[in-house]
Parts: structure tokens; sequence; C-alpha cells
């Protein structure tokens, strides 16, 4: 039995609130320990206490209640001795900008007092490790936000620390620099073999989990289970299938298919649905399910979290309002955005470089892309926010070089980080939208009446929006982006983070919407939320990479060696292709 | 070398490079010294020089013009013959003249005999700006006293006032407002520089997460404050010499004092700065705050409190005591002491305890808070 390097005892953590405010627990009843010569995920959704925990680990915070120990040091007398055997990398890199890249692993090096010699030949090694050599004179600020993400990760892993704590090192990152990052700490760890380093890898990627050595998964500031990925999904062998569906129906399937008693969980994925049945039902018939074949797959890490969260039988809630409520399938061959040789240049640098597109009334089209390939200028663009160097574009009908005001107000706009007024409450924020979409009166009061409603937000409307969790906060944004009825919404990575029920419930409701007629346009670096979507585009460098379904994109790049790749090997052979 | 003294020299060199590298640092140490001194030291005047007079003289005739002629002479005020009281009313009005001086048809019959009757002016203020109308007054008082003296002497009489005064101003003799607001202003000057700086510096710290990593190292806090302080340290001192030799050079004012106890007065009060920056940046952790935050608890205050524009000895006197926890206060009593007057060690001394007080309670409040890491 190897020792743990750090043991956990009945932690608790309770911020008290500031001027007044309640208090927040954001850890309640932890216990775990973690052990050298793995990865340790520390997994769960925005909010679950990730953070908390790494900082309390780190010893940058005292536990409200309960005990940490690292390699025998209680953290909260103790932490300063321990310090020397930490690395910690903080969410937002933790680098000095106006130093340069061997400039801030110097720092590290003087921090830890390490000799020159020891010096010399770890800087080297990292440098090589990261691929960071060329670059080694670069300022750090000047660096890409993967590069960024590797020097951060050499800065901690300078001293051959016994215990390695990254904070969501792989959020907004390429995939490609994900992988990479993954391989770095991987090689590290195989060096110091297995009485060597642990490494605590907290993310809200789930499917980052499944390649942990093991998982602490975290949901609400509580431990829902402690084990390795394998025993997250032992007990949903044989209840995973892949269901075909006829093309273009992926979307009235699934709510069909989650109606039935015997489903657990359904996810649309590229041109077909998986589905994952209830604890010790019979499997239904494809055909019972509305589709076409049922097929066994492997469980995925994600189902072992929806199973833990256990979700009750879904009720299905009327249709949300869209003004193109009832259209036919002549409406579905107008085009209600056009995008056509879009250029936005910032001085000499060409953020947006001949970009075209053109998305179908009622689709969901999605622009993918790591941050900085110029996803969010496009969309600034076409919400008329941000003049286009060159190039045309039409939204809803109306030119946005012309008339933006116009293209404006038939556009629904929910930003990354919910724009609401966290001091009002439910039905204040949503009389303010109202007021701002400049709806009549009668026209205000019956759209807030049947936002409420649609929303499942009539039980809180007078809760203050701050105050809401995730989930609820989400769908009121929704609801006020809603409330003038527009033919078009924007989506600014709406479901990053948040745990995989509430995106379910999210992608459920705008999939309605989309099939009511409206035009779906979301931008994301998260490829769950891509595999959401009809269509993608994947931006890369302010270029259009490629654009298809996702099945599509994943058919270009299937190889014999590859025979069953995913969007995330799809978009990395996509991005990289010349 | 000792693992603590590694961890400093690295620290150290750290903010050496980012102080050089970041040009907002350099423009607050250095360019913002010069703007402040040459925006305040030329634009604040509390000089009264040239001031306009309207003069209504109701009878024409030879001892009045000469009376004229001597209020015209003094360098302080500038006379406007005015036809009527109708027509200086207006000039008063429109601001075109501070004042008016009306004397009367008998002025210049009574003036000849004053055992008899004496002789009288009016003589109209605006008084919107108090401290100016009594400036005027006094000159106007002053030039009459000079007229009269001088037709006693013609006409060999006795002054009719038995008391002579004589005035010496010292110190300042020249009464010239920039030696005294120049110290004053460069107390403001190391106020913002100390404060400013440390509070934008490491806020940015907190904001960017290299605080945090900082704290998860090795690196004890007070070798983190340490090195922060040393390098800001010799900054702040670089700035202060500048705006002194700027002081000398620009607006020419003495120097009657000597240079340690400049230094010392500097020094302490840098030090009592910057634990306030580095205070205020650790419990407001952004940029924004800590900037409105450091101009709140170190301009204003430094600005209205010091007595570098208004004299505290004229303030309410709960007010006063109130200055005493204001540590501009001891500075800029330091500066204008050792500028004007010189080592006078009676106001140095105290002035030097006060502020060694202020840059102990700073730094031991900075190493309170920050112990307690990230709750």
């Amino acid at each position: 039995m190897i020792e743990p390097i750090v043991a956990i005892d009945a932690l608790r953590h309770v911020f008290s609130g500031a001027r007044g405010a309640s208090s927040h627990v954001a850890l309640d009843g932890l216990s775990a320990t973690i052990r050298p010569g793995m990865i340790t995920g520390l997994v769960g959704p925005d909010g679950a206490g990730k953070t908390t925990l790494l900082r309390l680990i780190a010893g940058l915070l005292r536990p409200t209640v309960g005990r940490i120990t690292v390699l025998g040091h209680d953290m909260a007398s103790d932490a300063a001795s321990t310090h020397a055997a930490i690395g910690y990398m903080p969410q937002r890199f933790g680098l000095y900008e106006e130093l340069s890249v061997v400039e801030n692993l110097d720092l590290f090096a003087d921090l830890h007092a390490m000799t020159s010699a020891l010096r010399t030949e770890r800087v080297l090694r990292l440098l090589r490790f990261t691929g960071l050599g060329p670059f080694k004179e670069r300022l750090a600020g000047q660096l890409s936000g993967g590069m960024k993400q590797k020097l951060g990760l050499a800065c901690a892993l300078l001293s051959r620390p016994r215990l390695l704590l990254l904070d969501e090192p792989s959020v907004g990152v390429d995939p490609s620099s994900r992988r990479e990052l993954w391989a770095i700490v991987s090689a590290m760890l195989e060096e110091g073999g297995a009485d060597g380093m642990a490494v605590v890898w907290a993310t809200a990627y789930l499917d980052e989990a499944a390649r942990c050595g093991e998982v602490l998964l975290l949901h609400e500031g509580r431990l829902l289970a402690q084990g390795p990925p394998s025993a997250f999904v032992a007990s949903l062998a044989g209840r995973v299938f892949r269901l075909s569906v006829p093309t273009g129906e992926r979307r009235a399937v699934a709510r069909r298919a989650a109606a039935n008693p015997a489903v657990l969980d359904v996810v649309v994925t590229g041109d077909a649905l998986r589905v994952v049945l209830r604890e010790g039902r019979a499997i239904p018939t494809a055909q019972e399910l509305g589709g076409e074949t049922l097929d066994p797959v492997p469980p995925r890490f994600e189902d072992g979290f929806i199973a833990r969260l256990a979700p009750p039988p879904r009720l299905s809630s009327p249709s949300p309002r869209g003004r193109g409520a009832g259209g036919g399938g002549a409406a579905s061959q107008q085009n209600a955005i056009t995008v056509s040789d879009l250029v936005r240049r910032f001085g000499t640098f060409t953020a947006v470089d001949h970009v075209s597109f053109t998305v179908r009334r009622g689709e969901i089209f999605g622009l993918l892309g790591p941050n900085g390939a110029g996803k969010s200028t496009i969309f600034r663009m076409l919400c008329g926010l941000l003049r286009p160097s060159s190039g045309e574009a039409h939204v809803a009908g109306a030119d946005l070089l012309r008339a933006p005001a116009e293209a404006r107000a038939r556009i629904g706009y929910m930003a990354q980080r919910f724009s609401l007024y966290a001091e009002l409450s439910v039905l204040e924020n949503l009389r303010f939208f109202a007021r701002v979409y400049g709806l009549g009166r009668a026209a205000q009061a019956s759209a807030i009446d049947a936002a409420l409603s649609s929303f499942d937000l009539r039980g809180t409307a007078a809760s203050v929006a701050g105050e809401l969790p995730l989930g609820m906060k989400q769908r009121l944004a929704l609801a006020a982006a809603l409330l003038h009825a527009p033919g078009i919404l924007f989506l600014d990575e709406p479901t990053s983070g948040v745990d995989p029920l509430t995106r379910r419930e999210f992608w459920a409701r705008i999939g309605r919407l989309a099939d009511a007629g409206v035009t779906i346009l979301v931008t994301s670096h998260f490829m769950d939320e891509a595999e959401y979507c009809d269509r993608l585009g994947i931006v890369s460098q302010g270029r259009l990479a490629a654009v298809g379904t996702p099945a599509d994109l994943r058919a270009r790049v299937r190889t014999d060696a590859l025979p069953d790749p995913t969007l995330e090997d799809a978009f990395i052979a996509l991005v990289q292709a010349p | 070398m000792t693992a603590s003294l590694l961890r400093l020299r690295g620290l150290a060199r750290k903010e050496i490079k980012q102080i050089l590298r970041d040009p907002s640092a350099i423009l607050i140490a250095f360019l913002m010294p010069i703007v402040l001194l040459v925006v305040n030291g030329f634009g604040i005047s509390l000089d009264a020089s040239e001031m306009k007079l309207a003069v209504v003289i109701e009878a024409p005739e030879e001892n009045a013009r000469g009376m004229l002629q001597a209020i015209d002479a003094s360098p302080y005020l500038s006379v406007q013959r005015a036809l009527s009281t109708h027509d200086g009313e207006a000039a008063m009005i429109d601001g075109r003249v501070r004042g008016m001086l009306v004397l009367r048809d008998d002025f210049a019959q009574r003036a000849g005999r004053p055992a008899s009757w004496p002789a009288q002016a009016q003589l109209v203020m605006n008084a919107t700006d108090p401290n100016t109308a009594r400036i005027l007054e006094g000159y106007v008082a002053g030039a009459l006293q000079v007229w009269l003296a001088g037709q006693a002497r013609e006409r060999r009489l006795a002054p009719i006032g038995g008391i002579d005064l004589e005035y010496r101003d010292w110190f300042n003799p020249e009464l010239r407002s920039a030696d005294f607001i120049v110290p004053g202003i460069i107390a403001m000057v190391m106020t913002m520089t100390g404060t400013l700086l440390t509070a934008l510096i490491v806020s940015r710290e907190w904001e960017r997460g290299t605080m945090e990593s900082m704290l998860a190292s090795p690196a004890r806090m007070v070798e983190l404050i340490a090195a922060k302080l040393g390098c800001y340290f010799a900054l702040g001192m670089g700035s202060m010499g500048g705006a002194v030799t700027l002081a000398i050079a620009l607006f020419g004012l003495p120097y009657r004092g000597s240079i340690g106890p400049l230094a010392a007065a500097a020094s302490l009060f840098l030090i009592f700065a910057l634990g306030l920056g580095l205070f205020i940046s650790t419990l407001a952790r952004n940029q924004f705050v800590a900037s409105q935050l450091a101009f709140l608890t170190t301009m204003m205050p430094a600005m209205m409190l010091s007595g570098m524009l208004f004299d505290i000895a004229a303030m309410p006197r709960w007010l006063q005591f109130v200055t005493y926890a204001v540590p501009a206060r001891y500075l800029v009593s330091t500066l204008q002491t050792l500028f004007l007057a010189g080592d006078v060690w009676a106001v140095v001394l105290p002035n030097l305890a006060g502020l060694g007080v202020a840059a102990v309670l700073a730094v031991s409040a900075t190493l309170v808070v920050t112990r307690r890491r990230l709750d």
C-alpha cells in the first residue's frame, strides 16, 4: 500500500458572506486521499468547489472544519514548510507577462532556491518537453493561450514537486494543446515512477476524467464519488446504445426516446443518438424509441455522472415561443444568415479573414474554435456590434452594414456569462429586458407570463437573480433573450462548465426552438456543445477551415488508423490540414 | 547563498524587470511628478499682484490726483479711473475690476485738515473670494498710509498715527506663494507615486493570479513584501530627487536645510506610502478599486489636511486634531521648513517621529493582512 500524498478528512469550507450577504458553503463533508504515481482528476461543473479544494490543499485557504494533510503536514498550521514540495498552477496561469519565458522559469527556480547546475538541467529539459525552446526569449504576455498554459505548467513542474496541483489547465485551450498538456504531465509522472509525484488535475471536461488514474467527482460542494474512471461506468455496462435515426429527424426522435420510461438519458451525437437506459429495465426495440437500429456501445464517463445524479423521469414542457413557429418545409430553404467574404482587421492583424457561410432558417449552426481564433469577432459583427472591414452580412433579411439597428431588433443574444442584473429579481430582470426590447405594455405582460411558465420560472419569480443556481440563471438568460420573439438566437458558449444534466435540459429547449423555426447560431470551444449543432464551421486563425455536419466532418478524417474519429480528432486534423 | 537570499534576489530581479518593461510604472514615477509640479506650481497662485481697482473722484483736483498716483505706484494695484460710482459699479459687476475706491468731493479739503474733520473714502470690494478681498483691503490701506505719510512730511506735520509700523516678511520675503506651495506639492507627488504605484502593481498581481502562485511557492510573505518595498522604494526616492531638483531649478526655490533630514523624511514617508499601497491592494485585489482607494485615502487628505494649501492653524479645533492622522502633514511641514527656513530641529524632529510612527503602522498592517493569505 502506497502512502497517500494528500489526506482530506471531513472537510467543510464556508465563505462568510461579505456585506451582510448569506454565507456560502463551498465544500461539505469531504473526505478523500490523493495517491502518487497517477493523475487524480478533480472533476465537476463550474461552482462545484474545485478551485476552493485546490486552494485548501495548497494551504492558501484554511478549512472551516476538518483537516488536510500534505506529506504529513497539516496545511492549516504548517503550510509554509510544505510549499517547497508543491507545484501549483492557478487558473490564470500565474505568469509574469512582462518577463520572458526563461525569466519566468528563472524566477521559479530562485523561489525554490535551486542550485545552478540543477536549474540549467531542469529548464532545458522542460523547454524541450513543452516545445517552448524556440520561444524562450519571448515575453510571456505575447504567447498564445496554449503556450502560456504550457509555460505555467513548466513553472509548476520546475522544482520536481511531490504534489502538482493544476486548476483547469485545459480551459479555453485548443484541443491539440490540450493533448500536449496531458502528454507533458504523463511523461513527468513516468519520470518519477510509482512512488513519485501526485497530480491533481481539476477539470470541467468530463472526457478528460476518463483518462485519469483516479477521479474525485464533485457536485455542488459534495464528493459524489471517488474511484478509478472504470468504476464510474461499471454499472452501466450493457445499458448504453447507439440509436441510428433517419436524417433530419434526430431531435424529434430524441424527444420521443426521452419520454420512454426505460430511458435515463438521450444525447444527440452527430447523426445518431446515444441512449442510456435506467437500471434493471428491459431493452426497448429501436422502433419503440423511434429510431432505425439500436447497437450497444461502451459507456462513457459522462454516463456515469448522469447515472449518479439520477435525474427523475423528464416531463415534457410546452414549446417556447418563436417567431418561426409553424414554419413549413419551404421555410427551411430560406437563409436566415448569409455571410460573404467577411473581413475584419485590427490594425495590421486580420482577426477575420474572408469568412463565408450561410445558415438556413430553423438550423442550429455552430462556430467551433479555440479562444482567439476569431469566433467572437465574427459573432460581434453579426450582432451589429462591430463594423466589418469588408464583405457582406445579411441577418434576418437586414443588411448589417446599412441597417445594423434593424438587424439587431430581430436577434436574441445570450452572452457567455448571462448578462443578467444580479441584484434584480427574476421578474424584474424579465421586465427590464422586455422594456429594453421596446415591447408595449400588453405585449410585455403576455411575453413575461409566457416566459415564466415555459421556462419553469414562476416559482422563483421573486428570487434575486444573483443567488440562483447556475442552471436556473441560464434559463432566465435564455428567457430574457427570447422575450421579443426573435427569429434568430445567438448563443455564446452557452453551456461551457455547466453540469451535464443542465446542459441536456438547455439543449432540449434549443432543439425545440429550432424545430419551431428559430435560427440558432452558437460559438463554442467545447466539443460536447458542437455535437448538438446541425452544421458546424471550424474556425482557426481567422479562417473557416471546414464547414459541414458533425457526421460529415468526422467522415472527412476517417482513416484505417482511426476508424471512429471523435469530433475532437476531426477538429485537430482539419485545423492542421493546409 | 542561503535559500532566503536566493529567493529575495529572484523576486527583486523580477520587480526591476517589471518596472523597466512596464511604461506605466516609469510614467507614474517620473512623468506624473513633473506634470503635477508644473500644473500646480504655476496654476495654484495665492499671490495678488496688479489687482485692478476703479477709483471714482467726485471733485477732481490736485490733491486727489496725487493720491491716485500713489496708489497706482503700488506693484499690487492697478488704478482705472471711473467717471461716476455708476460706472464703477458696472465695472465691478462685469468683473473688470476687483474693487472700487470712492473719494467724496470734499475729500481733499478734509484730508488737508485732518485735525478738524477726518477725511472719508469708501472702498467697495468684490468679496466672492474673501481672501483676495482681504488682501486688496490691506494693499489699499497700505497705499493710503504711504501717501498720507508723504503728505505729512511735505507739510512738516507730525504723522497722525503715533506708531510707525515697519513690516518684515521672514522666510519668504518676496511673499511668493510658489515657495510655500511647491514643497506641499512634492509631498502630494510622493503620496501618489508611493501609494498609487504599489496599489496598482500589486492588485494587478492579484488580478492575473501571479500573487496566488507566489503564495503557493516557498517564498515567505516577508520576502515578497521586502522585495516589493525595496524596489519601489528606490523608484520612489528617484522620483523624490527629481521633484526636489525640479522645484529648485524650475521654480527657483531656495533650499536652506541640509540633505540628511530631507532624506530621512522622504524615506519614512515613502515606507508609509508604499506600505499603505500594499495594504490597499491586498484588500481590494482589483486595479480599479485599488486606484480609487489610493486616491481617496492619500491624495485627498494630502491636499486638504496636510497644510499644503490650507493653514492648519486656521482650521476648527477638531479638524486640527484630525490632521495629526494625516502623515502628509508631517512631510509638508518638514519640507516647508527645510526649503524655506533651514534645519529647525524643533520642527523637524517631531515631524520625523510622526512619519516614523506612520511607517511602522502601515507596514505592520500590511503584514497582518497578508499573513492571512487568501481567506
